[in-house]
């Protein structure tokens, strides 16, 4: 039996309220009060409750516990995900995996933690000025949250979806590596994206938020944060509208929260919405601009044996050889991993439909999918989307594949087939509309070569929202100062993806735990006055 | 190269997805919607649902119902661009002309289905892929979220946790 603690502390008198079940209106005051509870809200939560500050969280989903990850991805995509995990881009040409339930998307990630890679950080100093972004500066808050969330690369053997990427790789001459995880006793089941069923996943659920919560921080949860009052300096309260029952619809009920200060991490979508929907001043407009996806395409192989995609730690290899082949404001450069293999999420990915669809279905044990993550945002042809707001004030975000990005997606999908033929595929099926499976490298490389690059016709998909509320010195070109505070309410500071100017270049969970903790330990001695405790 | 009948199709796509979905409003569980979704998915779905005749009807009836309980679940903003879309699909004059269905959905032949899901499916028209996209989503997963679905796809479920 696992121990559900989670639910054991709410049981125990954890202070977390779930406003679907207020009748009727009520006020919060706190010290700080922080929207979202992902990798951003958590790490900050847990810094600042220690630092002996009220902290009240926000957020939009629901809690869901250990108990409640059955491992159906039926029941965990519209419990879990934003959208149901079907979040599209406005032209409903890339698809958007993002969490939504606390934790935020740390609940439900693969567990890949990198550190922002040092080309990146390069970039970030020399073209926007970000001069505190170095790597020895940065290094120790990494290295306090991989303690903090048991970050090491993956001991056991990678399952045959990643060893084929290691062995089509290596055969090729292409170095691939180990990917870090943040896990711990991890049992290999293969299902961190359905909520980890053991606790495992060092995830903030299970992690930063109880400990905030032992500190004494309040938890709202169906608690959507519509937008902060603002008197020209300050922000004076947040309204949070209270969701029904079916965490979806707003109900009557808000709750207003009064706070010193206030933190946005809703994530790179919901941050610029909570700004927009407020009207904070924003005189170049750069709010929600600037949004970056790490777009990505996939390559699905059949392989002779079987491989098993949905069974064990979803990712453990990587290759950053194709970022690397090129400086980083050149063409655009890749990353390569696997997803998972699920039934739902292989079915819903993989391009036609009838006979021929489900013949590939009938093979998903034999099926090896490598997908490549597309590091945009360091090239003016790659300036990322804009996140606008629907009628109802819900965002929603454009982002235009440019022909830089789908350059590199042909190159990608053109390397995938490859390194899938020399790992032994008997064929590769290009996730791409005009595909056909075919049976050798040459016969795919001639048919990649023509496929028509545009949106619903090469399948794209994103798991990684950056951007919208870019860090900068410079207030024409940025939201927020290096530290996270915004440029102009005195009293609100932005911890999550969406400071990042341009996409990270890794899986951004370790990047927005080690710039969060630090820019929070900076924001809990700017409001005690006291060196914030480090955490681990 | 798009035929004259798909410009057409898209421009009537177009426009009615540009003039809003009011008029085709109906309920996410309309029967309308059951019996446009029980048409499509065995078509869609064709290869992957069960032969036997009783076990199939069974099967469809999963996925309409699968469809709709995830449908549910949407945020309104997206259910009210699904009623746009079966709107269009069940307004007759749209479902001929913008989809290309001559008969009534449950008349409807899977020739006919299988070429409007295919000039959909790449249609010159963005929106009109996205449409079909939509249908792929949400009839692959009503179906392979389903258990029946997991024994033919050599997936034996979630491990057991102790």
């Amino acid at each position: 039996m696992i121990r559900d603690f989670v639910r054991e502390g709410v049981e125990g008198g954890w202070d977390v309220r779930d406003l679907s079940r207020i009748d009727r209106d009520a006020h919060v005051a706190a010290d700080v009060a922080i929207v979202g509870t992902g990798a951003g809200g958590g790490t900050a939560a847990e810094i600042l409750a220690k630092s002996g500050l009220r902290v009240v969280l926000i957020e939009e989903g629901p809690l869901r516990t250990s108990t409640d990850f059955r491992m159906r991805e039926r029941e965990a995509y519209p419990q879990l995900y934003q959208e149901s995990a079907a979040r599209k881009t406005a032209d409903k040409g890339i698809t958007i995996l993002q969490g939504r339930s606390v934790g935020g998307s740390t609940t439900v990630n693969w567990t890949s933690s990198f550190r922002t890679p040092s080309d990146t950080l390069a970039f970030w100093r020399e073209r926007y000025g970000l001069r505190t972004f170095d790597e020895a500066q940065l290094a120790p808050w990494f290295a306090m949250m991989e303690r903090r969330l048991q970050i090491h690369p993956w001991q056991e053997a990678p399952n045959a979806n990643n060893s084929a990427l290691r062995d089509g790789a290596a055969k090729l001459g292409i170095p691939s590596k180990v990917i870090p995880r943040n896990v711990d006793g991890c049992r290999n089941l293969g299902y961190c994206g359905m909520g980890c069923p053991t606790n495992a996943k060092q995830s903030m659920l299970v992690t930063t938020i109880p400990a905030a919560l032992r500190h004494g921080a309040v938890l709202l949860t169906r608690a959507r944060a519509e937008r902060f009052s603002f008197d020209g300096t300050r922000i004076g309260e947040l309204t949070v509208r209270a969701l029904q029952s079916d965490g979806i619809a707003p109900s009557t009920h808000t709750v207003t929260i009064r706070a010193r200060h206030y933190v946005l991490a809703a994530g790179a979508i919901g941050s610029p919405a909570v700004l927009l929907r407020s009207g904070l001043p924003d005189p170049y407009r750069l709010v929600g601009k600037r949004t970056f996806l790490h777009p990505v395409v996939l390559s699905l192989a059949v392989m002779p044996q079987p491989v098993n995609g949905f069974s064990g730690a979803p990712q453990s290899i990587y290759s950053d050889h194709f970022m690397q082949t090129q400086p980083i404001d050149a063409a655009i450069g890749y990353k390569l991993e696997v997803p998972p293999v699920h039934p739902v999420l292989a079915a819903t990915t993989l391009v036609g439909f009838g006979d021929t669809h489900a013949r590939i279905m009938n093979d998903l044990a034999y099926g090896q999918v490598i997908i490549a993550l597309l590091r945009d945002g360091f090239h003016a042809e790659s300036a990322g989307g804009s996140v606008a707001l629907n009628g109802d004030g819900t965002p929603v975000l454009d982002y235009p594949m440019t022909p830089y990005v789908w350059e590199g997606a042909r190159r990608a999908l053109l390397t995938m087939a490859e390194i899938q033929f020399a790992a032994g595929a008997k064929a590769v099926l290009p996730m791409h509309e005009d595909a056909q499976p075919y049976e050798s490298f040459p016969a795919a490389r001639e048919a990649i070569a023509r496929f028509p690059m545009e949106i619903l016709r090469t399948r794209v998909v994103s798991a990684h929202v950056m951007g919208g509320c870019a860090m900068g010195n410079d207030v024409r070109e940025s939201v927020v100062d290096e530290y996270g505070a915004h440029h102009h309410a005195e009293n609100l500071t932005v911890f999550d993806g969406s400071v990042f100017p341009t996409s990270v270049g890794a899986n951004p969970q370790l990047s927005i735990y080690g710039i969060s903790a630090r820019n929070a330990s900076h924001l809990a001695q700017r409001l005690t006055g006291k060196t914030a405790a480090p955490i681990a | 190269m798009m035929t004259r009948r798909q410009w057409i199709g898209g421009s009537i796509a177009a426009a009615a997805l540009v003039a809003g979905g009011a008029a085709y409003e109906f309920s996410a569980a309309g029967v309308d919607e059951r019996a446009i979704v029980a048409a499509i998915a065995p078509v869609l779905l064709d290869g992957a649902l069960p032969r036997d005749p009783a076990a199939r009807a069974g099967a469809v009836e999963d996925v309409v119902r699968g469809m709709e309980v995830a449908v549910a679940g949407l945020p309104l903003e997206l259910r009210a661009q699904l009623n746009q879309l079966f709107g269009i699909l069940r307004f007759p004059l749209t479902r001929r002309f913008v989809a290309g269905v001559r008969d009534a959905w449950p008349d409807a032949k899977p020739d006919e289905i299988t070429r409007f899901l295919t000039s959909w499916r790449y249609s010159g028209v963005a929106r009109l892929r996205g449409a079909y996209d939509a249908l792929h989503q949400l009839m692959m997963a009503a179906w392979y979220g389903n258990e029946r679905a997991w024994t033919a796809i050599g997936y034996a479920g979630p491990p057991h946790v102790a």
